[in-house]
């Protein structure tokens, strides 16, 4: 445990003595907040003219089904797919490029401890990510009562989520000592398992709902949603638990070539 | 304290170490000699488990590296070729993280620090960013990094590559410091090191050992004749059917001459100093002399002969195999 722990400091200390963090977390929080103002003020807007028509129409616009919900659904996971890549992109690139890999890999530490470390450190970043998010959704209790339950689960989903890319884009970086590449790779790949769910809309049959259980989309409409499924639960775990297997393969097959 | 076993270790088709075996004991520092690409890099690599062999075993302190490689790398400390630094760390928060992952306890880890950084003379930069330092410190810094967890056995690859001469002077003499309580294996291809430094050298070439030895016992081996160059003006022929006559001699060749001025390399019997006759010899014959010194065969001369023998023909090849090699190593 205190190896896991040691490597995971030191990567949270690259990232926060490198710009990547505070970029990250800027460029998130000016998206995010951009979104969460749309999604609001359209939100006001609608319900002034709902109430101007008399409440006829749609009776129950809820702040949580207008606002949070497509919040989650539409836009966080995008900017993940596109922010995640940069967490990433380092945590092995880096060390193949500056020789450091040689240093850990020589170190009486296992190739888990290792993994699990920087695993752990990307998630505190990531974690700062979710934080800034519910930054945003608290502003929406001091001014209007939105119900904090589904949030619990919204906030499972979107950690999930974003844990299962940081997972396997610290496979991809394995694989090349130049974090540009490991960057555009993560980014194609995510995009593309994003995206594969796309397939219900022109085919269907056994090959096309496999490929749309894959999807990481399938998985998160419930979570955006509110509700907790076991099924999605095990499902974002599973891709958690085989980025870091994929990753241990990749590192044992890395000694020798690098 | 190390044994190394049947080492072998193919990139493909092309094979990097090839059956390469020696010990080292308790103590000892032993130089690992051989040019770039000979396979120097690989059998270290192997040895601190970095790299798995092909085929052969290694073990440390007792522990095979294949079998228990968290105990056998408790005992090791390596320092590679090229500094294994995290740039945006200052000396002290890199040493610190380096000791945690190294096991050394929580409670000793200042001390140790300090001790290292003492020992390596990096003390003065110890706040300092290591991006930011020479390469000279940096070498050091990665020198302190391998000597954190006071490790049994140390594995130097190039350790002065990039010092400057006062430098190099210093690491040499941190290294010897350190035989008796640890074991050192180091490796270069820059021969005075390794008669400054070592006790035993092991000479490999093309991923074979070529000789094992002492500096002393290597020169001995090879030294068949002595020999003695002489610089003199005066007419070539006559000076050497004079210095020929010299008791102890058995033969002169010319070297290099310019204009009136030649360089004759004397073959002398074993173990006889001709000098002072030679010198009398020249001057009563009213040449002038210019340069007399011993050419004893030096460690550069045996490394060559052991590295370049039998090249003949198959030099080109040889050649383009360790470039390949190299480039599979670096």
């Amino acid at each position: 445990m205190r190896n896991i722990l040691a490597v995971a400091g030191k990567e949270i200390r690259a990232y926060f003595h490198s710009p990547i963090a505070y970029l990250v977390m800027a460029v998130y929080a000016v998206l995010c907040g951009f979104f969460f103002y749309s999604f609001t003020a359209t939100y006001v807007v609608q319900t002034f003219r709902m109430q101007a028509m008399g409440g006829m129409g749609m009776p129950n616009m809820t702040i949580n089904d207008y606002v949070i919900r497509p919040l989650f659904e539409g836009v966080l996971t995008i900017v993940l797919l596109l922010l995640i890549p940069l967490i990433t992109m380092r945590l092995y690139a880096e060390e193949k490029r500056s020789g450091t890999i040689e240093l850990l890999l020589t170190s009486p530490v296992t190739d888990f401890q290792i993994i699990a470390g920087k695993f752990l450190g990307a998630l505190l970043l990531f974690g700062t990510m979710i934080v800034i998010t519910f930054g945003f959704i608290g502003t929406l209790f001091l001014y209007g009562n939105p119900s904090a339950k589904p949030l619990i689960a919204q906030a499972v989903g979107l950690f999930l989520f974003g844990a299962s890319l940081l997972a396997l884009g610290m496979w991809i970086s394995t694989f090349t000592r130049n974090q540009i590449i490991a960057a555009v790779v993560s980014f194609a790949a995510f995009l593309l398992i994003y995206v594969l769910d796309w397939v219900t809309a022109y085919s269907n049959g056994p090959v096309s709902s496999v490929l749309s259980y894959m999807s990481l989309t399938t998985h998160f409409d419930a979570f955006a949603k509110g509700v907790v499924d076991l099924k999605d639960l095990v499902y974002y775990l599973s891709v958690i638990v085989l980025g870091i297997f994929l990753t241990s393969r990749s590192v044992e097959a890395l000694k020798g070539r690098v | 304290m190390i044994q190394v076993e049947n080492l072998t270790k193919r990139y493909g088709p092309t094979l990097a170490v090839s059956d390469v075996s020696f010990e080292v004991q308790k103590g000892e520092i032993l130089g690992f000699l051989g040019p770039n690409g000979a396979g120097k890099t690989t059998t270290m690599r192997i040895i601190t488990g970095f790299l798995p062999p092909s085929s052969g075993r290694v073990r440390v302190a007792g522990y095979d590296i294949a079998d228990e490689p968290i105990a056998a790398k408790k005992c090791l400390g390596y320092l590679p070729e090229n500094p294994p630094v995290y740039t945006d760390m200052t000396v002290n928060e890199y040493l610190a993280f380096v000791g945690r992952i190294k096991s050394v306890p929580r409670g000793e880890l200042k001390k140790r620090i300090g001790e290292v950084s003492e020992k390596c003379s990096i003390a003065d930069v110890q706040h300092r960013q290591i991006g930011k330092l020479s390469k000279g410190y940096r070498q050091r810094v990665g020198l302190a990094q391998a000597l954190i967890h006071n490790p049994d056995v140390l594995i130097l690859d190039e350790p002065t590559a990039g010092l400057d001469p006062k430098q190099i002077i210093e690491t040499r003499e941190l290294i010897k410091s350190l035989a008796g309580q640890h074991t050192v294996i180091l490796s270069t291809h820059i021969l005075p090191e390794v008669s400054k430094t070592c006790q035993r050298v092991v000479v490999i070439n093309k991923g074979t050992v070529v000789a094992v030895g002492a500096p002393e016992e290597l020169t001995a081996r090879l030294q068949g004749y002595g020999s003695v160059l002489v610089t003199v003006e005066g007419p070539a022929p006559e000076i050497m059917s004079k210095l020929q006559a010299v008791p102890g001699v058995n033969l002169v060749e010319p070297v290099e001459a310019m204009g009136a001025r030649v360089t004759l390399e004397v073959h002398t019997e074993k173990n006889r100093d001709v000098r002072a006759d030679l010198a009398r010899a020249i001057v009563e014959s009213g040449w002038g002399l210019f340069e007399l010194k011993t050419s004893g065969m030096s460690l550069e001369d045996i490394f060559l002969k052991l590295t370049t023998r039998d090249l003949g023909e198959e030099a080109a090849h040889a050649e383009a195999a360790a470039s390949a090699k190299a480039e599979v190593v670096n």
